[in-house]
């Protein structure tokens, strides 16, 4: 049996039919087509399915869906807007932060979650606040480098990002001078 | 992908309808908080409640509060929220440090100070999924009658694997329960029992309203070290906690438990002849060694077995050394 669920995800009213024993993930996954969050351990281990739930991380894989009606749900679909990365996808692009792309989604959730609280993370801040992120290509520098690289971005300019940062992954760091330049 | 079965989810927000909820359905529904230990449980088969009666919304559980010489904690506050908290951090920093040691932050995020104390106990042979424990047999704790830890033993011996309890025991932190029966108070170190299929006295349709800690002098230190192989998601292997009353330049009373070996968390006992020494290294060295003779792990997790051991007298002597360093607990900085 089915039942109606009301979601405000990433800005956005859904009502979707879900059996009742749906996860969030599921839920996001294969009732709404939203599958950027993954299904990675699928029992609150790996971090893959992180989305934020009224600004905070948590993991989807392991949320009944109805502790989701009438929040607002944010997933890496929400991140980018029309045409271009927000800059932090953009930032993990340029440092080389995504490696084979599995537990991305779920770290740039983790970290606009931080970024959301904290506009510009100490290194142990980002740590602490990746720390439920298992990335086994085990590269976890660039992913930190990436967050501070965002950080630099900084909330007032957030609305000023580029339509396109240069992706190469060899143009080297982007320093804060140039991001304000 | 791990699918759940089908179940009812109930969201009540007083605890009256919850537990209007619990007496309705008996032993067909069971409580969830932040559902961080719990679902993956039931993603495993090892619970397939018909209800689920969410705490999450209930208002009676909420809150953090200073109140008539104690610190109450609401049992559905976050992790998260109470190692933040300002005034656990101020009163009780051991408290704050170990929910801060708890899982990832999403997992803080999520799970509750009332699901940590109310935590299933684990063990190798029992958190995995239906198909891999069917491959042995099941076991003790759940569908089988055999224990693959001992192998003999009748008694099911999955560990207590919160890291909260040992320091609201070090406290003499108390909890309030309430059932569709009536409500009563029971202290933190009378509420686990060793046996590892249930390591708790609460009934199964006992909420955790609330725990209350005294609030301690200015003497009371505390601390907590826990071993894990991860240091940032890991369940703990082996965790300490530690209280003591300094008198002048003596330790007038001193209180050790340490968890995550068997299936309840114990206090190292013959501590009150140590009474009234000094802090200094002799008396740390007697105390873990007296922790080391009452340790006795066994294999119910796949780590070496006499490393866990071995490092008992190390955190209990870091424990110790971390409470006489720290500051006495107090009132929250004002302004
Ligand atoms: C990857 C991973 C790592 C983890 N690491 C740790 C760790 O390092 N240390 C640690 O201590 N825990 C750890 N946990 C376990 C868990 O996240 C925490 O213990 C958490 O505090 C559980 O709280 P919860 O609210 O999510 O509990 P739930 O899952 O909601 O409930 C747990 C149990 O308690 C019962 N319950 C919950 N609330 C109440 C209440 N108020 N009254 C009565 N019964 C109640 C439930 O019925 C259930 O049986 C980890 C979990 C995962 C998935």
């Amino acid at each position: 049996m089915k039942s109606i669920v009301a979601l405000n995800v990433n800005g956005d009213r859904q009502q979707v039919a879900v059996p009742e024993h749906w996860t969030l993930l599921e839920t996001l996954r294969y009732g709404l087509g939203l599958t950027g969050s993954k299904q990675g351990c699928d029992k609150g281990d790996c971090g893959a399915c992180t989305v934020l739930l009224d600004g905070e991380a948590v993991l989807s894989c392991i949320t009944p869906v109805w502790e989701a009606e009438g929040r607002d749900v944010t997933t890496v679909e929400g991140l980018a807007e029309p045409g271009r990365l927000n800059e932090l996808q953009a930032a993990f692009a340029e440092t080389g932060g995504a490696q084979c792309g599995f537990c991305t989604p779920g770290i740039l959730m983790s970290a606009w979650g931080l970024l959301l609280r904290s506009p510009s993370p100490s290194r142990d801040e980002i740590k602490e606040a990746l720390g439920g992120n298992l990335c086994r290509c085990t590269g976890y520098t660039k992913i930190y480098e990436a967050v501070e690289l965002a950080a630099t971005v900084g909330p007032t300019a957030r609305r000023r990002v580029p339509p396109t940062l240069p992706l190469s992954p060899c143009s080297g760091r982007r320093g804060r001078g140039e991001d304000e330049a | 992908m791990l699918r759940l079965h089908s179940y009812r989810y109930h969201r009540p927000a007083a605890l009256a309808d919850a537990l209007a909820l619990l007496a309705e359905h008996g032993p067909a529904a069971m409580v969830m908080a932040g559902g961080t230990d719990l679902m993956p449980n039931m993603k495993h088969r090892l619970f397939t409640p018909d209800h689920v009666v969410a705490l999450k919304g209930v208002a009676e559980l909420r809150g953090i509060e200073e109140r008539e010489g104690e610190l109450r904690l609401g049992a559905a506050e976050t992790l998260a929220a109470v190692s933040r908290s300002a005034l656990v951090r101020a009163w009780l920093p051991a408290l704050a440090r170990a929910a801060g040691l708890v899982a990832g932050p999403q997992l803080r995020n999520m799970g509750t100070i009332g699901g940590n104390i109310c935590l299933d106990t684990r063990c190798t042979y029992y958190n995995q999924t239906e198909f891999w424990r069917s491959a042995l047999g099941f076991c003790l704790k759940k569908d089988g009658t055999v224990c693959h830890v001992t192998k003999v033993g009748r008694k099911c011996v999955a560990a207590h694997s919160a890291d909260t309890p040992p320091v609201l025991m070090t406290l003499g932190a108390v909890l309030d329960l309430a059932s569709p029966r009536g409500t009563r108070t029971v202290p933190v170190a009378d509420f686990f029992v060793a046996d590892g299929v249930r390591n708790t006295v609460r009934a199964a349709d006992e909420v955790v309203t609330s725990v209350r800690a005294p609030l301690p002098g200015p003497g009371s230190r505390a601390g907590f070290e826990k071993l894990r192989q991860r240091g940032a998601i890991d369940f703990p292997l082996l965790n300490v906690a530690v209280a003591l009353e300094l008198e002048g330049d003596v330790v007038a009373s001193l209180r050790v438990v340490v968890s995550a070996l068997g299936a309840r968390p114990r206090f190292i006992g013959g501590l009150e002849k140590l009474a009234g020494e000094r802090p200094d290294a002799a008396l740390l060295e007697a105390v873990a060694r007296r922790a080391l003779d009452q340790a006795h792990p066994l294999e119910n997790i796949t780590v070496d077995t006499e490393w866990r051991r071995a490092m008992v007298p190390v955190l209990v002597r870091r424990a110790l050394a971390q409470a006489l360093a720290g500051p006495p607990g107090g009132p929250p900085p004002t302004g």
